[in-house]
């Protein structure tokens, strides 16, 4: 009746692992109540869950990612103690906990940290940025959020009941396989990216699809802001790849669930294959999670600098050559299998190619810092932090690239601290700007400089003490997924790098202080002309947070940096007159897509338990939903014109009575916000 | 709790490269300390206030072990033609990358300088392209990456894992990675080996690999290379040492519960004392048969240093043809 699920899932092999299971168990209940005594259900439901407004399904994506942002770092303080003590010594992990830490980690700020993250960021800004009035299709974009949360509700359940997969985060078969891992963690694992991996390839869809149609008259593509173009590359990349993830995790299941034979040891598989097919997505997925930040990042130097953004051509020509290159490079990931040397320096020589693009980005970046007017708000100490910390994790990786090279540190923390080097100071640096940079624009007050610029600091030196020992430890010849290990002279490294991790530590506390104090002088932070920074693009035009519509009238544009250019010619806010309002129709809310994810959910953590009337209950109620939702009508809402224009007489009055002289210019805004 | 394996280690001291052991015990009692306070939170149940402790104990190991922060780095204390010319590779690149790189670094803290708002310089905020610029940011780095992919081809043959390392009759050597050890025969010398590889100096030898697990990755720092080892496959790699001396290699793809202590121990030798080596060995006896050999690897854990004065001859190869079935029908 109930599969594998028994009274031994439960967590007591390990007190770290109890413990946390009951840190999550309580969370949800501490959640469950809150609503409950505070009668906030019916709000959340009709406001936030079942919304498909893209701004608010933007705001819910972030949140999944914070909120498993801890988690995962949690976990990453845990493996660094462990091996800070655990010289000669069992250090306070049981083996078996610490691969699982290891996989979540790495699994989890992947999946469900940063791409949600990026999702998040891409919804709330991609469709002010291009002056259209919601993504191009609503109710997908909110199936993509739900497949995404259940995907990360699964890895939250593994907490409780059952293990997680201690194969890495890369899941290498036949270590995954059927034979060496019977139990129910690679199944998680599988499941809960095969999730989130749909999730992800219906939005990369969406936003193509938006960016494709929805622009705004005379937004040619040249015209995008730069983070449209990483969207849109990263939205390419993430539609070519995720299909082949989805297919080395689905076979693999088969393997594991059907005695299939793709990736086994013996009966004519071959687990290479599976190496091969996961780093076929997995060296675009690198580029998919980076792309939006340099996105972002271009959008605040330039904001940041008050100039142009410099070489806006060379930019967006390197981001798509990154994105095709990003295709033919795979094999750098497995330069040891014994390939010959034609094969490798081959792959060596197309990594060493990207390098030229990305070398390009920083420059680009550099020079229009050069003659600008630096401002460093939080966003741009990031980006400045970024701009330096990430060139030498780039020079690491153009090392791994040269196959004799990678031969010597393949596998070894060097490796680690490399692809922490780029991820963390390039993608989530990126997206901690971004998220500092556009928060007035989603939620309507600006966070706290103070607590961001501490945060900021502590990540930074934390980030240079926790990796750059790795380094060495990685050329002293240390590996990876090392629970313990007999070399005295590892440990100090060791001690150094756990240091580091506590100083992050701190940088999170700060965030979060950050976050409450903002919440607690909302209304002294209040961005009331919906342009805090002095912004560039389109987003900045419109109130924050917009309206359900965002634009009542689609604004004509007419060169980059739409909006800095109207603010110049002094025509910010123009006023269309009222013939140019129509009615115009936004998506109603709808608890189908709430309802689909969750029939997922059932689906997967029934395929993991091997409960089959179950899996088929979950597969029968997600397909029928979807059919459902084909026969319902009056999807969408009308909004009458005259509410329309209502809603922007009102507005351009308030901006008149903030700004003195009752003239809107260059600047005039933003300081009139800025005491 | 302590990993049997390095108490082996450590036994066959003068390690290589050198180990800093003694310096660690500057941190003496606060490692035993930290390790008890360690070892009850494993036994669960771990009595209160232990905690601060276990922090107190953290940084006074930091702090009292810095010396032996100052321990080798085999990638560049190299002992073999293989590893040099792989650290020579590393270096070269970075004085390569150098060209581009350092002036990020300069560039960014001029500007970050030079530019920021209170400083009021030279303003332009329409300045957004420049011919020559762009040149130089697209032609430099080509130019580095071109001399860069003339490294990699040439290299990546010359130092192929495939090709023989340099002049002299090859040593062959065949290597099955197993739950959680290494298991090394000899076919020329008829002697096999656990956890124990021991070469001649100066004389290149060719190790076989597979796997009778999971992938492995074979690894010895301060040789050069690292190879995977997979059931069913047949992968090699060559090497060579220079230098008598006692060195350490593992697997380093994670394989696990036992992956930690998936040391063995390298033993570079002369060449009289690798005679040595092989009549002892012979003379001591032990018999790697098919049925020992399968006992070895059913017990899933790491093993002390065994010498066994011969083994069933084609047994690399049955391991091999063990995962080489066809699908049942
Ligand atoms: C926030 C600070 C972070 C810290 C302190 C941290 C620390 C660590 C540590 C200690 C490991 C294990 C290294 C080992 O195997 O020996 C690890 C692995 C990993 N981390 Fe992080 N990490 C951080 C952020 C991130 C981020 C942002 C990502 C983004 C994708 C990430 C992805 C990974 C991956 C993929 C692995 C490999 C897991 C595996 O071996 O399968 N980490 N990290
Ligand atoms: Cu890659």
């Amino acid at each position: 009746m109930w599969g594998r699920l028994s009274a031994d899932a439960l967590p007591v092999y390990s007190i770290v692992a109890a413990a946390a299971a009951g840190i999550a168990v309580l969370g949800v209940l501490a959640v469950i109540v809150l609503l409950t005594v505070t009668h906030r259900w019916t709000w959340l439901w009709r406001e936030w869950l079942t919304s498909l407004n893209h701004r608010r399904i933007g705001i819910m994506y972030v949140i999944v990612a914070l909120v498993m942002l801890l988690r995962a770092f949690i976990e990453a303080l845990l493996i660094r103690v462990q091996q800070a003590i655990a010289y000669d010594s069992g250090g306070f992990l049981p083996t078996e906990h610490f691969a699982q830490l290891f996989t979540t980690h790495g699994s989890i700020m992947i999946f469900f940290v940063l791409m949600p993250f990026l999702t998040g960021m891409i919804n709330v800004v991609l469709p002010l940025q291009i002056g259209a009035r919601d993504l191009a299709f609503p109710w997908l974009n909110a199936i993509g959020l739900w497949l995404t949360t259940a995907g990360a509700a699964l890895v939250m359940t593994s907490l409780v009941l059952g293990r997680f997969s201690t194969g890495g985060w890369s899941g290498y078969p036949n270590y995954t396989g059927a034979i060496v891992s019977p139990g129910v963690g690679p199944d998680y694992w599988i499941w809960a990216l095969t999730l989130a991996g749909i999730g992800s390839t219906v939005a990369g869809i969406n936003f193509i699809a938006t960016i494709w149609k929805l622009r705004a008259p005379g937004m040619t593509l040249m015209r995008m802001p730069l983070f449209c173009w990483t969207a849109l590359c990263t939205s390419l990349l993430i539609v070519f790849a995720f299909p082949a993830l989805t297919v080395a995790t689905s076979l693999l299941w088969l393997d594991r669930t059907f005695g299939f034979h793709f990736f086994t040891q013996t009966d004519g598989g071959n687990m290479m294959q599976f190496v091969n097919l996961f780093w076929l997505w997995g060296h675009p997925e690198v580029y998919i999670l980076i792309l939006p930040a340099f996105g972002a990042f271009s959008e605040v130097i330039a904001t940041f600098s008050q100039k142009k953004v410099f070489g806006y051509a060379s930019l967006v020509f390197a981001t798509m050559a990154i994105g095709v290159l990003s295709f033919t490079v795979w094999l750098h990931h497995f330069f040891t299998m014994g390939a010959s040397p034609n094969v490798n320096a081959f792959f060596g020589i197309m990594t060493m190619v990207i390098a030229v693009p990305t070398g390009v980005k920083v420059y680009d970046w550099l020079f229009t810092l050069y003659r600008g007017r630096l401002r460093f708000d939080t966003p741009m100490l990031y980006a400045i932090g970024f701009l330096v910390t990430f060139v030498i994790g780039g020079v690491t990786g153009v090392l791994l690239a040269i196959p004799p090279v990678d031969y010597t540190v393949h596998n070894s923390v060097f490796l680690i601290a490399h692809f922490h080097n780029m991820l963390i100071p390039g993608s989530l640096f990126g997206m901690f700007a971004a998220f500092n940079f556009w928060f007035p624009k989603a939620v309507g007050f600006r966070l706290d400089d103070a607590w961001g610029r501490r945060g900021f600091w502590f990540w930074l030196t934390g980030f240079y003490a926790a990796f750059m020992p790795l380094y060495l430890l990685g050329m002293m010849g240390m590996s990876r997924r090392l629970e313990r290990y007999s070399h005295p002279g590892w440990q100090p490294w060791l001690v150094l790098a756990a240091f580091g991790v506590v100083l992050i530590a701190a940088g999170v506390v700060c965030q979060v202080i950050q976050l409450y104090v903002s919440w607690r002088d909302r209304e002294a932070l209040r961005d009331a002309t919906g342009d805090p920074w002095d912004g560039r693009a389109l987003e900045w035009s419109v109130a924050s947070p917009p309206p359900e519509w965002n634009f009542a009238v689609r604004p004509r544009v007419r060169s980059r940096d739409a909006f800095h250019e109207s603010k110049v010619e002094g025509l910010a806010y123009p006023d269309p007159g009222r013939d140019a309002y129509r009615d115009i129709f936004v998506p109603r809310n709808s608890g189908l897509a709430v309802a689909i994810g969750w029939a997922a959910y059932v689906l997967a953590f029934a395929a993991v338990w091997r409960i089959g009337w179950l899996a088929a209950l979950g597969l029968a109620a997600s397909v029928l939903l979807v059919i459902w939702r084909s026969f319902q009508t009056g999807t969408t809402e009308r909004i009458p014109a005259q509410t329309l224009y209502d809603y922007d007489r009102g507005r351009r009055e308030a901006l008149m009575r903030l700004v003195p002289g009752g003239e809107i210019m260059h600047g005039a805004a933003a300081s009139g916000a800025r005491p | 709790m302590t990993n049997p394996f390095a108490a082996r280690l450590r036994r066959n001291a003068p390690a290589w490269p050198p180990d800093a052991g003694p310096a660690a015990n500057l941190a003496g009692f606060a490692v035993k300390r930290m390790h008890a306070v360690a070892a009850s939170f494993r036994k669960r149940g771990e009595p209160a206030g232990r905690s601060g402790l276990a922090a107190l104990a953290f940084v006074l190991v930091g702090a009292a072990s810095l010396p032996v922060a100052a321990a080798p780095i085999p990638l560049i204390q190299t002992n073999g033609p293989i590893a040099l010319e792989q650290a020579r590779l590393m270096r070269d690149a970075l004085l390569l990358m150098a060209i581009v790189v350092l002036p990020v670094f300069v560039l960014a803290g001029t500007f970050v300088w030079r530019y920021r708002r209170s400083r009021q310089a030279t303003y332009r905020p329409d300045w957004s392209f420049s011919l020559p610029l762009e040149l130089a940011i697209w032609g430099i780095p080509t130019c580095i990456v071109i001399a860069l992919g003339f490294l990699v081809w040439t290299r990546t043959h010359s130092l192929d894992p495939y090709a023989q390392a340099g002049p002299g009759s090859v040593l062959e050597v065949q290597a099955i990675a197993t739950d959680w050890k290494w298991v090394f025969l000899y076919p020329g010398l008829g002697v096999a080996t656990v956890n124990e590889l021991v070469v001649p100096a100066d004389r290149p030898f060719r190790i076989a690999l597979t796997s009778d697990t999971v992938m492995n990755a074979f690894f010895i720092p301060g040789l050069g290379g690292q190879i995977f080892a997979m059931a069913g496959m047949r992968t090699q790699i060559n090497l060579r040492a220079t230098s008598p001396a006692e060195m350490w290699g593992r697997n380093m793809q994670f394989s696990g519960n036992g992956f930690y202590g998936q040391e063995f121990r390298v033993r570079v030798v002369g060449a009289q004392g690798f005679d040595a080596w092989r009549q002892h060995a012979r003379a001591a006896g032990g018999q790697l048969t098919r049925a020992a050999y399968g006992a070895l690897v059913k017990q899933q854990a790491t093993a002390p240093v065994t010498t066994y004065a011969r083994f069933d001859p084609g047994l690399f190869d049955e391991v091999i043809a063990k995962y080489r079935t066809e699908p049942h029908r």
